[in-house]
């Protein structure tokens, strides 16, 4: 299994085959709610929106080569966020829920970069998982607050471009926005992966003494990454909220975090794309395997990554990973 | 205050009690991460199952102590099976994928009992019955009894590791697995003898806390995640400084108990390892190298 | 590249080995033999490949071409504990005792073995000791409380635990003082009356011409030359001339 980082570079992969395929891509997940019928079109939307969340998440994993165990908790609090300005302005406003959530959420992420430049490894994931059952934990017991186990229900607030036009989500044109900030979310990541920073951040993965002997201010880099990678996944989190309408503790559970990391390692780090895909498979195989084992699909499904972990680490689309960043 | 200093010694001695059982399982999860650096996710889930075979033994043979037995038998072998099929093929590879691996199973693990056993907890009776009263409170002997064979079973593994034949060959192989090997050690078959100690321990673990709590699928993950806070503020690989960082974390949740909620009480054990990570990161017991 | 002990009684026989560490190719097909009973040196300047050649034989490195055989059966990729089981001591260049275990303890990682009654056992650590009595006095002690030269006649009393039919040496004398250099050339001398073959990697070229018997020199990752160590010590313009001295 020689992996493409053995070849010479060969400049420039053809763009045009990227953006033909991206194009082809983003094409068909335009047209998906007009021809799936309602159950796949809520599905394919929260594969865009866990993909969105495990996108996040390989910015540090695959990247940064930080495993982030507590991606729950900026996901979670972007939830609640959401909830809180749903709950607290009317009419509820969607760039509120947004900007609450953000704010949430990079609340969360400023604690996380500081760990993260003063632990390693294992460590710094252990602690990453600590720190979204703190959060859990909080979440949970604050019932007056947070709903406690009940979590927080609301209503959708409208897409509104203030002074515009206000029309309200159905459920078409609610993909269509997740679909877009989804998308952006990617063009954007994409861009910053194959900046200058994003190639320091690379660095850094593959060897961080060396990156920092070389006079890189590894520390910072962590640190905006961390932000970074929170805040998109503080994102998925108000648009999990505005799908869904309502935010429950279970989503800033630490095995919320651990499905994440599954995401990623299934779809294959260090591609961006990988981990939407990543989301997408371990999504039907839980739809498929539903059928047969019930509630109990993740036997199966745990089987199945277990194996991929040993005999398929670079996951479903690790075999692009050179194309998808050229 | 009497009744306050009443109420501290009880959270004394039941922090103990909690704190012997958690060593116990965090014994053998640091044993594992010390020997081949192996972040066993699934450990809350050996625990788990060894409550589950113990419950069934008992409602087979009616017997409180041939349950502790099969069950640490029995889970000590699929420890075996586990550390042989999954956890071979990925030495020498990065530790993550271990920590990704055992989480895959600990997912397997605990739907599968949740399939075998279904959602109602279990209950397993206590061996041994009565109360001896203990200021306002009747205390259950069964408790003392815990924490004594949790104690008893530590200290067998110690001398184990200290004096006998194979314990030499683990604690070689733990120091320079490399050298071990060119001393004629069977490196392989040491680490699957230390996996299936460390599942065999997490077991009797469970066993023993079934009586004091109803044994259900989900019991393992509070576990895992005290068991590797205690593990991480120990030391990693430190067997003692798991045991006091045992004692240590379990007595500061006990008295947290007396003025929050059980279930915010353990935050306090989150507290002590964010603060160990950033102060001692080797280990709240260990001497910092220098 | 055959050495002058015939391929058919050789006790261990490395045919065109090539190693690499990731993509450093460090061994470039090497060859040598030891025979039975045999004090073989191995010569040659930093870096260029001794102690691979040793790991490599020992299955602490996994070569991508050749083949090592002992006694006649090919051993090439077999893991280190079968190989010392079959008799091939190990003793690696920075000796790499058990620092935590107690001396007695780093000898009884060699002794516990199959096969081995208590009679034999203790006969082993008694000749170990006559061997090495700083190390009886010392049982008790853990191996990181030892002195340098102490940890050396450790490692190699460790090694002799196996009862191997072959030592490899990996620069022993490497930071010790004369007296123990000394102490080390008596050692392999008294290995060498047991019947023990000994394949010694070394620096200290004086050392290496009076205890071996026949000497390979080494340079870039393979055995460029081979001799009697009589010839080489009559005249060492060859080794000066490999070891750039």
């Amino acid at each position: 299994m020689t992996s493409p980082a053995d070849a010479p570079t060969m400049s420039r992969q053809s763009p045009v085959a990227f953006w033909a395929g991206f194009g082809i891509v983003l094409a068909l997940l335009i047209v998906a709610p007009l021809v799936l019928p309602e159950f796949w079109r809520r599905f394919v939307t929260e594969i865009l929106i866990w993909g969105l969340l495990a996108m996040s998440s390989d910015l540090l994993i695959g990247y940064t080569g930080m495993v982030s165990f507590g991606h729950s908790a900026f996901f979670g609090l972007g939830m609640y966020g959401a909830a809180a300005a749903l709950l607290s302005v009317r009419p509820p406003s969607l760039w509120l829920a947004l900007a609450y959530g953000l704010v949430a959420a990079a609340v969360v992420a400023v604690f996380v970069a500081y760990f993260s430049t003063r632990l390693r490894d294992i460590y710094f994931s252990i602690t990453t998982l600590i720190f979204s059952q703190i959060f859990y934990v909080i979440i949970f017991t604050s019932t007056e607050v947070t709903g406690g186990e009940n979590g927080l229900s609301f209503r959708r607030p409208a897409l509104a471009v203030p002074g515009l036009f206000s029309i309200p989500f159905d459920s078409n044109t609610l993909h269509w926005f997740v679909l877009l900030v989804v998308t952006v979310s990617y063009l954007v990541l994409r861009r910053i992966t194959q900046s200058p920073f994003g190639m320091v951040l690379q660095s850094i993965r593959e060897n961080e003494p060396r990156t920092r002997a070389v006079g890189y201010a590894v520390e910072r880099y962590k640190i905006v990454a961390v932000m970074l990678s929170g805040l998109f996944a503080g994102l998925a989190g108000v648009l999990y909220a505005l799908q869904n309408r309502f935010a429950a503790p279970d989503y800033v559970f630490f095995v919320v975090s651990g499905e994440v990391v599954i995401f990623n390692v299934m779809g294959g780090i260090g591609t961006l794309v990988g981990p939407i895909v990543g989301a997408a498979f371990f999504l039907l195989l839980r739809e498929g395997f539903s059928r047969f084992f019930t509630e109990f699909y993740l036997i199966p499904v745990g089987l199945i990554f277990t194996a991929m972990v040993i005999f398929m680490p670079q996951g479903l689309l690790g075999f692009l990973r050179r194309r998808l960043n050229a | 205050m009497p009744i306050l200093l009443d109420q501290i010694l009880i959270q004394t001695i039941n922090g103990i009690v909690t704190g012997m059982i958690l060593a116990l399982v965090a014994s053998g999860l640091t044993l594992i991460f010390g020997i081949m650096d192996v972040v066993n996710f699934a450990h809350g889930e050996l625990f788990m199952l060894g409550a589950y075979v113990g419950v069934t033994t008992v409602v087979a043979t009616g017997s409180f102590w041939l349950a502790l037995l099969v069950a640490t038998v029995v889970i000590a072998l699929l420890g075996a099976v586990i550390q042989i099929t999954t956890l071979r093929p990925l030495l020498g590879r990065d530790p993550l994928t271990t920590i990704l691996a055992t989480f895959g199973l600990s997912l397997v693990l605990q739907n599968y009992a949740l399939w075998q056993f279904g959602p109602v907890a279990r209950k397993i009776p206590e061996p041994i019955s009565g109360h001896f009263p203990l200021f306002y409170l009747d205390y259950p002997w069964y408790r003392l009894v815990i924490a004594g064979l949790s104690a008893a079973i530590i200290g067998a593994l110690w001398l184990f590791l200290k004096y006998g034949t194979y314990g030499i060959w683990i604690r070689a192989t733990t120091q320079d697995r490399v050298m071990a090997s060119a001393m004629g050690i069977p490196v392989p078959w040491v680490h699957t003898a230390v996996f299936a100690i460390g599942a065999g321990m997490a077991a009797a673990s469970g066993v023993l806390f079934g009586p004091l709590v109803g044994v259900n699928h989900a019991m393992g993950l509070d576990w895992v995640l005290k068991a590797f806070i205690v593990v991480v503020v120990g030391g990693m690989g430190n067997l003692g400084g798991s045991i006091a960082a045992a004692i240590f974390v379990s007595l500061l949740e006990a008295y947290a108990s007396l003025w929050v909620s059980p279930a915010q009480a353990v935050i306090v054990s989150f507290v002590v390892l964010i603060l160990t990570l950033l102060f001692r990161p080797t280990g709240l017991f260990v001497p910092t190298p220098k | 590249m055959s050495g002058a002990a015939s391929p058919a009684s050789a006790l261990v026989t490395v045919e065109g080995i090539h190693t690499y560490y990731g993509k450093s190719h460090i061994l470039h097909g090497v060859s040598l033999e030891v025979g039975p009973g045999e004090v073989v040196g191995l010569l040659g300047r930093n870096g260029v490949g001794k102690s691979t050649t040793l790991k490599t034989v020992m299955g602490l490195v996994r070569p991508s071409q050749g083949e090592i055989r002992y006694e006649g059966r090919a051993i090439t990729g077999l893991a280190p504990h079968r190989l010392a089981r079959l008799g091939i001591g190990y003793v690696p260049e920075d000796r790499r005792i058990f620092r935590l275990l107690t001396v007695m303890e780093n000898l009884r990682t060699g002794l516990d073995r199959a096969g081995l009654d208590e009679a034999r056992k203790q006969a082993l650590l008694e000749k170990v000791y006559q061997y090495f009595p700083v190390l009886a006095d010392r049982r008790d002690q853990a191996g990181g409380t030892l002195s340098g030269g102490e940890q050396q006649m450790l490692a190699i009393a460790r090694a002799m635990m196996l009862e191997p039919k072959i030592i490899l040496l990996d620069e022993p004398t490497e930071g010790l003082m004369p007296r123990m250099v000394s102490q080390i050339r008596q050692i392999i001398d008294a290995l060498h009356q047991e019947g023990v073959a000994i394949l010694l990697v070394e620096q200290n070229v004086p050392l290496t011409l009076e205890a071996c018997q026949r000497i390979y020199l080494m340079e870039k990752g393979a055995v460029r030359h081979q001799a009697p160590a009589a010839e080489l010590r009559a005249d060492s313009a060859v080794i000066h001339q490999y070891m750039g001295i």
